[in-house]
Parts: C-alpha cells; structure tokens; sequence
C-alpha cells in the first residue's frame, strides 16, 4: 500500500522569509533560507568567473605575439597568481557548494539545512574571504607566487607587497566557511532524510556531496595550518618556510598538496554527481551501476589523499617516494574510469534528448577523459620530468577544471535554472553558447599541449619567437577570445530569461528526484507531503507507476 | 543528536589542523636536535601542574555533565563554574610561561624551534580560549534555566570539543616538553 509520509511541522518556525523576486535586498543579505543561500554562492561564483576570466584575457593579450610587452613581469606575476586562487577558490568552490547547499535539503524531502545560521555564516565569510583578497590590489600589489604560493617565493624577502598576506587571510576565511558548509550538509544527509529515505535511495549526487563534505573536512585543515605558518613566517618573522634560516620548502609543498589534490576531487565529486542526474534523466534510464558510481565516489575519496606527491616530483624525493606516489597516482585513474563507463551504459539504448545540459554533460565525457589521459601521464616520473612547469600542465588542469568541473556545472545550471527561477533558458541561444564556448575552449587548451610537449614554461610574461610558439600562442589567444565572446551570449541568456523567459512548469524534465516534485521556484516551506520513496527514483515511481522502479528486483533497480 | 554529530565532525577537522602543526614542529624540533639553550626556558614542573589542573577540569566538566542528566541544576553549575575557573587558570599559566620566555628573549623569530613552539602551544591556547566562552555562554543559561530539564544536548556538544582541547594538550605537553628530555639524554 502506498501512502504519503507527511512532513511534521518544525519544532520552532523555519527561518527567513519567503523567496519572492519582489522583496529587496536587505531580505536576501539576512536571509537564512538553504535555496536564497545557494543562489547566492552561485551569483559570487558567476562574478568571480567574470573578473577571473577578464584577468585571464589580460594574460591572453599578452601572450598573443612574442617578445610582447603590454604587460611587465610584476603585473603578468600577479594576473597569474590572481587568476588561478580566484577561479578555485571563489569560482569553483562557491559553485559547488551553491548546488549542494541548494539541492541536498530538496532531494532528501527536507525542508531546511540542520543548521541554517551556519550556513549563512559560512557563505559570508567565503565572500569577504574574497573582498579581502581582491583588496590587495589597493593595498599595495596583489598576490604574486602563483596560486600555490611556493616557498620560498612567497617569504617577505622575496615578496614584500602585503598581497601574500591578503591571499593567506582571503583563503583562511573562506576556507572556515568551506568546512562549515561541508559539516552542516554531512550532518543535514544523516538526520534529515524524509522518513523511509534509506541511504540506499539517495540521489547519486547527494552521495557525491556526502563523500565531499568529508574530503572537506579532511583536506581544508591542512591548507588553514600552511596559511596560519605562512602568516606567522612573514608577520612575526617567523622560520617555517624560510629556507634562509633554518626552514623548509619542501614542507609549504607537503602542506599544500596534502590540500590541494582533494581539493580537485573536491571541485569535481559534486559535478560527477550533477551529470549523474543530468545524463539519467535525459537518457530516461536509471543510472547504469548505482553502487559502482557511489563505490568509486568513495574510492577517489580515499586514494585523493595518498597521491599528493606527484605535484613533487621535481623535487628530488627519491625513487622510493617516486614509484608509491606514481602507482597510486595511476590508481586512481581507475575509479575514474568505471565512473565514465557507468555514464556511457546509461546512455546506451537510452532514447536521448540533447539538450543544451546534456549537451554540457556529454562533452564532459569528452573533454574530462581527455584531462585524465593527461593526467595520468604526469603519474608516470620520467614524463612529469620532461613536463612539469610547462604549457602541458596548463593544458591538463585547464581539461579537468573547466573540461570536468565547469562542464558539469554548467550542465546542471541550464538542468535546475527552471527550478530555481521558474523560468526555462533558451534553448537555441543555449546551443550557441555551448558550442561557442566548446570550441573556443579546446582551440584555446589543445594548443597548450603542444606548447607545452616542445617546451615552453608556464609562468613566464613572454617567449621568444622559436618556431610554432608564435602561431600556437595566437591561436589559443583566439579561442580564448572565443570563449570570451560566449561569456556574453551566456549572461544574455540569464538576462532573456530572467525578464522574459518561458514559465517553467514544475517538472519540465519528467525529472526523477524529490526537488522536482514542488513548485517552481520552490517556496519558503520546500514539502508538506512526500510520497514514500521505494527506490532512488521516487518521483519517477510516483509519475509513472507502470513502470516504477519500486516494483522491480535489487538486481534490475541498480543495474548490477 | 545534530548538534554532538556536528561538533564530532568539527574536532575530526580540527585534529587533522593540530596534526599539520605538529607535523611541523617535529619536523624542525627534533630532526636538526633541540637547542639545549630553549629547551631549558621551559619549566617542566611548572607547567606540568598547570597541565594538571586542565585535565582536571575535563573531570569536572564530565561531573556537569553527570548533574545535568540527573537534573541536579545546583551542581551542575558548581562544576561549571569549576571547569571555567580551571580554564582560566591554565590561560594565565600560559601567560606567565610566555612572559616568561618573551623576558628571556626566546621569541617567535629565535629560530625554528622557538617558531613552531609558540605556533603550536599558541594555537592551543586560542582553542582553550574559545572554548572557555562556549563554557561561559553554557553557564550563563544555565542560571538563566536553560538547562533545568535533562533532554538537552547542547552540554554534552560543548563537551566533545572541551575534552578534544584536553587531549590535544596531553600531547603536545608530551612532544613538546616531556620527549625533547629524553631525546636529548641519548
């Protein structure tokens, strides 16, 4: 017998006040609401990417001819540094973290995160991290180590500007609100599932934004220390890193990595679970092997934290050292991979709708294996050797940030906009965006490969005129421009459709997980009923009872 | 039940922080040797018995705890204001062993050693501090009667996180002023 679980009135009132387009500004600043807080992180990461996509044409320009000087070495040092700590930290992160907070409380029947005031905290203290780090500019010369700040570059005596100060403060405060934000969705996954949500029936992005907010927890500290050491070396003279006096070098890289590679798995676990739902949904299938796209969640989890060396290996660690971190390195591929073939047998036999999200998500498939086979040849020592510091590792963490991240992202913003707005995208301008941005992207990173393979180092302001460098570099200029020019049909987007676009209804996708059940945007109060959930598809089960999922066997529900 | 897991979640956090900065201060501390000259500004004895009396507080507070599901509300703020008072009480031990140094001039920029003993030692003290409010704001509503029926569970959430500062404390008390001596007998 199927009945509706009814959700119990919260002991104390929900906070906030209603989301309604009408109220002002001052409502959305105190706002302690889940879906206002998500939207928030999303528009900080939308402006985040606009300023750190204009940084990254300055450097473009500059790059563009060789023995070029429209910028000097000191601003090129700067733009760099600026460029990447802005788009990981206030680009990718918030977005993640706006799509979680957004959609976890939704897809579990849950009407609010556990703690709603933390939440609020930890979005607005990652946003003045972020002030705090662009107003260096005024005080005196921005960051200028490059984004992982290597000793003993960032030590006064080489950088005596306050920008490493700001970059040490900036990232110490969003990196608290970060581990906010991941402890009060590990917490909201546990204790406020709608009743009979088993764990076994969770979406597979909430499993990815479970295992996430535990690499969080995890990974987070160990930068917060390296920041807090830093700030102590250059602010009371301090000898952690100082390799004049006693310190080490090596130790701000331990540090950083011992963050930095979760921090990849961290921008990307929440993607891989965006086009989980994406590509289940449009292909209308179930995810093909439920407990192998969670399982290998769990696996990249794990191994993310013993692979930290391979960002080292320049560093003369030995072979010893080298061989661990080479073979765990090449492991990790692994859990990778079963994921990519888990979407590829949803997809097969599916009657496939491309839309401009699934258009994102399939190229995902596309452009992140591309950035993995990269990535793995840097696991093999002599060829990291060759490599490190040149255009290749560009090209590479260009393939799996923007090819794996920011694709999946994007895929799930045109897949949930009607939900969150109540307004459907444009689907022809959604096209032209994609494939403007797709090819603008690839011309721009594949010809950084080259680049990279006949030896041209990263962060250097300019290059000699050798051959194929000036063409090479003029091409991946243009598609940068490219890219720039799709920025702008994609803010015309929004605006098209945030003033006149189409009413969404509230399941425009026949989608399959509880969020689509309310109405479009979803009010103050997400639910008052739920059905009960039989299966990871509940709302698929409840629309199409025929053919639900609650009437299969284990075997056939999960695809195993 | 949300506010226990939440704080459970947040010492694991914070104990992989404390762990960085350990990391770090036995990597210098002990692998170029100890400064005999540093080492003996620090008072075994004297902060031994202030280490004492911060653990004895972790007893005093598990006392609270224990009035608190009895619904003893008379001794539950008896053993609060105890545990505050420990506290404070370790914060100006802390003090005096910093002016102490700071008079002998042992500073942060003295060398690595002295860098990575006021980061750590610093650190910790920051997080007794925190803690001490916590206790302050719980016994605060304790006498305003917040905590006159047993359900709560915001006294045993303050708990996990006072006894985490204890047990970060035994250890760094171990590495960094009880090990150095044995090291250096060798």
């Amino acid at each position: 017998m199927i009945t509706d679980v009814t959700i119990p009135e919260p002991q104390a009132p929900l906070p906030g006040a209603g989301v309604n387009s009408s109220q002002g500004l001052l409502q959305w600043i105190s706002s302690v609401d889940h879906k206002q807080i998500g939207i928030l992180y999303l528009l900080m990461s939308l402006f985040y990417l606009l300023v750190g996509g204009a940084l990254a044409l300055l450097m473009r320009v500059q790059l563009m001819a060789p023995e070029n000087q429209f910028l000097g070495p000191e601003a090129y040092n700067q733009l760099f540094t600026m460029h990447g700590t802005t788009m990981i930290f206030f680009v990718l992160t918030p977005a993640i973290l706006g799509f979680s907070v957004y959609l976890t409380p939704l897809m579990i029947g849950a009407n609010e995160m556990a703690f709603p005031r933390l939440n609020a905290f930890s979005f607005w203290i990652a946003f003045f991290g972020g002030l705090l780090l662009y107003f260096s500019f005024l005080a005196g010369g921005a960051p200028n180590a490059g984004w992982f700040n290597y000793a003993p570059l960032n030590q006064m005596q080489y950088s005596s500007q306050p920008g490493i100060d700001y970059y040490c403060i900036g990232l110490l405060l969003a990196g608290i609100g970060t581990v906010g934000t991941g402890a009060n969705l590990i917490v909201t996954i546990i204790s406020l599932r709608s009743h009979g949500f088993k764990y076994r029936y969770l979406p597979i992005f909430v499993w990815m934004v479970f295992i996430n907010g535990f690499l969080i927890l995890a990974a987070f500290p160990s930068l917060n220390a390296a920041l807090v050491m830093l700030l102590i070396d250059r602010q009371l003279d301090g000898h952690f890193f100082n390799t004049a006096s006693g310190g080490s070098a090596l130790l701000w890289q331990h540090l950083f990595w011992l963050f930095g590679h979760p921090e990849v798995y961290i921008v990307v676990l929440p993607p891989f679970g965006i086009i989980s739902e994406v590509i289940q949904v449009y292909s209308r299938k179930p995810i093909f092997g439920y407990p192998f796209v969670v399982g290998s969640g769990f696996a990249i989890a794990l191994l993310a934290f013993g692979v930290w060396v391979h960002h080292m290996f320049a560093t003369g660690m030995g072979n010893t050292m080298n061989s661990f971190f080479a073979a765990s390195s090449m492991l990790i591929g692994i859990p990778t991979g079963v994921k990519i073939f888990n979407w590829l047998g949803t997809m097969w036999g599916g009657s496939i709708r491309f839309t401009t999200a699934m258009l994102f998500a399939t190229s995902f498939l596309v452009e992140f294996t591309i950035g993995g086979l990269s990535g793995i040849s840097f696991a093999i020592v002599p060829i990291d050797w060759q490599l490190t510091d040149t255009y290749y590792v560009v090209a590479h963490l260009h393939y799996v940030f923007l090819g794996g991240s920011l694709f999946g992202l994007l895929s799930g913003l045109f897949y949930w906009f009607p939900k969150m707005t109540g307004r459907m995208l444009n689907e022809k301008l959604g096209r032209w965006f994609f494939w403007l941005f797709v090819i603008g992207f690839n011309l721009t990173f594949f010809m950084q490969h080259i680049l990279g393979v006949i030896g041209m180092p990263r962060r250097v302001y300019t290059f000699p005129n050798l051959p194929g460098f000036g063409l090479l570099n003029l091409i991946s200029s243009l598609g940068a421009f490219l890219m720039g020019v799709s920025m702008l049909v994609f803010l015309y987007l929004l605006y098209e459709a945030l003033r006149r676009g189409k009413r969404a209804s509230d399941n425009p996708w026949d989608g399959y997980t509880f969020e689509w059940l309310t109405t479009s945007p979803p009010q103050l109060k997400n639910f008052d009923t739920l059905p009960p959930v039989f299966s990871f598809r509940p709302l698929h089960d409840l629309n199409h009872p025929e053919i639900g999922d609650h009437k299969k066997s284990t075997d056939d529900k999960y695809g195993t | 039940m949300e506010s226990k897991l939440m704080m459970k979640l947040v010492v694991g956090s914070e104990a992989i922080f404390f762990l960085a900065l350990m990391m770090g201060f036995v990597y210098f501390a002990y692998f170029p040797g100890f400064d005999p000259k540093s080492l003996a500004l620090l008072d075994l004895t004297k902060t031994g018995a202030f280490t004492v009396l911060l653990l004895a507080s972790s007893f005093t507070f598990w006392r609270a705890e224990i009035s608190h599901r009895n619904g003893q509300i008379g001794s539950l703020k008896g053993w609060l204001a105890a545990t505050v008072g420990l506290g404070v009480i370790f914060l100006f031990g802390q003090g005096m062993e910093y002016n102490h140094l700071l008079v002998n001039q042992l500073v942060v920029s003295k060398g690595t050693f002295a860098t990575g003993f006021f980061t750590l030692t610093g650190f910790h003290g920051l997080h007794v501090f925190i803690g001490l409010i916590m206790l302050a704001v719980v016994l605060y509503l304790t006498f305003l009667g917040d905590f006159d029926r047993p359900q709560s569970s915001v006294i045993s959430a303050v708990g996990i996180y006072w006894h985490f500062v204890d047990i970060v404390w035994v250890i760094v008390f171990t590495l960094v002023y009880i090990l150095p001596h044995v090291v250096n007998m060798k």
